[in-house]
């Protein structure tokens, strides 16, 4: 309780700073607009739909492609670990796309699968994929040997020994590959989102996109808040339950390594 | 996993290593970890393989295992080739290896629910048996991290018991633990052996350790790894690490224990 009284504490204090700097009158109103006609227009916004519909086609767009990418890196990464070939091959090709901005995946994606749903879910999976994979191989190839010897006594071989052995033994290093897939997916998504008008859709990118358009400051900014909520909000949903698992059956402290 | 049986010499021989070899070849040297290695384990028998390191004593529980093969002789077990891992051998290794994302029962559980002839009550049941026996039933859903050392490889001996082995395969169990913890072990083993009556074959450094538990102490001297000498422990059980019986034995033990330590210097 007393957590969540500092947290709201903080935040009440940093609008008021935010309110303050808007009344001294130093900054244009344009620019700089109040706190209050940023939540006129979120609560203008969310009740004429605009801002649920862009924040599900956001979204959606993102879950898709972070699924798809998911499940094609996962055993892709478990495939190089096992294999030096796949390691020297598809595991250096991760290693160099991963370290590639996302980002300049936009343009190619634009020519190739036009103004459309299938350019946003390129970027979105290309975003993750290589992460997954690079995590995945590096979680499973740094498995303490022990275990693996102690299954194999026991009897587990083959997708038993992967599936109950290798994956969750690995789960530490997946959890962070696929953290990481996740926030490099997000950021690509909104910079091409922002770039380019998708026809088939209307993101929470091109809202923020039209809001500087048509210089209505209290929209840039009230976007920029809501896409900070979902940030929030997918890691709190997704992430922390897997994270606060790690915790406590490793008996270690995930968040502050 | 295993082969047609092959006829048996001794109808009461469990585990047979006959003639086993095995080189390790690094980028710096060639270790000849077991040279022409025999030896014979009654069924219900508790033998302890001692040596200094190097000795090619837990190269030998691996090949016995059947996680390591060997370059050359074999290793039956109830008359059949051992040619992989399998659950009748099951080992228990210095560290618990128990798998932390699974709690201490879940442990107990893994090798059970590799049993498709258990019902999935029957396997719950075996579990909480050996919890018990393992004196961890109060902590059937501790987290691993939340053991002690001892309580760890408590877990990890009601895991090898669980899924009812013909053979424990020890390798150095309580070498990490403390004084105190490991004398009480030593009273658990005993008393499980005695009354399960499985075959043990448990590595050790530690002479006071083997005299205490084997029924025979198995010397073995390094590079090459060979069986140096045997000896029979013929005191009454359960022993106490502690009694001053044991002695006579750990002396002698310990003596011949020097000597394959001076030959190898020598050689």
């Amino acid at each position: 309780m007393k957590r969540v009284a500092v947290a709201l504490a903080f935040f009440v204090a940093l609008i008021g700073l935010w309110e303050l700097a808007v009344r001294s009158g130093r900054w244009s109103a344009v620019l700089l607009p109040s706190p209050l006609y940023v939540a006129e227009y979120l609560w203008a916004a969310l009740l004429d739909g605009t801002l649920l519909e862009s924040a599900w086609v956001t979204l959606k767009r993102l879950l898709i492609g972070y699924v798809a990418g998911v499940l094609i890196g996962l055993p892709l990464g478990l495939l190089t670990s096992m294999s030096q070939t796949l390691e020297d091959t598809v595991g250096a090709m991760a290693l160099g796309l991963q370290t590639l901005p996302s980002v300049c995946w936009v343009p190619l994606a634009l020519v190739w699968f036009g103004q459309t749903e299938s350019a946003m879910l390129f970027v979105v999976i290309m975003g993750t994929v290589w992460s997954v994979i690079i995590a995945t191989d590096y979680g499973a190839r740094s498995i303490p040997p022990i275990y693996a010897r102690a299954a194999r006594t026991m009897g587990s071989e083959g997708m038993h020994k992967w599936t109950r052995v290798i994956l969750p033994a690995s789960l530490p290093f997946l959890v962070t590959g696929m953290k990481q897939g996740w926030a490099f997916a997000w950021r690509s998504l909104m910079a091409a989102e922002i770039y380019v008008t998708i026809l088939t859709g209307f993101g929470l990118g091109h809202l923020l996109h039209y809001g500087r358009e048509l210089n209505a400051m209290d929209q840039v900014i009230g976007v920029m808040i809501v896409i900070v909520l979902i940030g929030l909000l997918a890691d709190r949903l997704l992430f922390s339950p897997w994270e606060r698992f790690l915790h406590s059956r490793w008996g270690t402290n995930v968040k502050a390594s | 996993m295993q082969s047609p049986p092959i006829p048996r010499e001794g109808a009461l021989a469990k585990l047979v290593v006959e003639n086993v070899s095995k080189r390790f070849t690094s980028q710096r040297a060639i270790v000849q970890a077991l040279d022409g290695v025999s030896l014979t384990v009654a069924e219900g028998e508790f033998v302890c393989l001692i040596g200094p390191s190097g000795c090619g004593k837990s190269t030998l529980l691996d090949i016995m295992a059947g996680l390591t093969v060997a370059d050359s002789g074999r290793v039956l077990a109830d008359g059949r080739l051992v040619q992989g891992p399998g659950r009748q051998r099951l080992v228990m290794f210095q560290e618990s290896a128990l798998f932390p994302w699974l709690d201490a029962f879940g442990n107990v559980m893994f090798g059970l629910k590799l049993r498709d002839d258990l019902s999935q009550r029957e396997r719950k049941e075996i579990a909480e048996h050996f919890l018990r026996l393992v004196g961890l039933e109060k902590f059937k859903h501790a987290h691993v991290h939340e053991l002690s050392g001892g309580m760890k490889q408590r877990v990890a001996l009601a895991r090898a018991l669980a899924p009812d082995p013909q053979v424990l395969l020890m390798d150095e169990p309580f070498a990490s633990l403390d004084a105190l913890t490991r004398d009480q072990l030593y009273d658990d083993i005993q008393h499980i052996w005695m009354e399960s009556r499985k075959t043990i074959v448990f590595v050790t450094h530690n002479v006071r350790e083997a005299v205490c538990l084997g029924d025979r102490v198995v010397l073995m001297s390094p590079s090459p790894g060979r069986i140096a000498s045997i000896f029979d422990i013929a005191l009454p059980r359960p022993r106490d690490i502690n009694s001053p019986d044991l002695g006579d034995y750990t002396s002698r033990i310990a003596a011949a224990l020097k000597n394959t330590l001076k030959e190898a210097v020598s050689e």
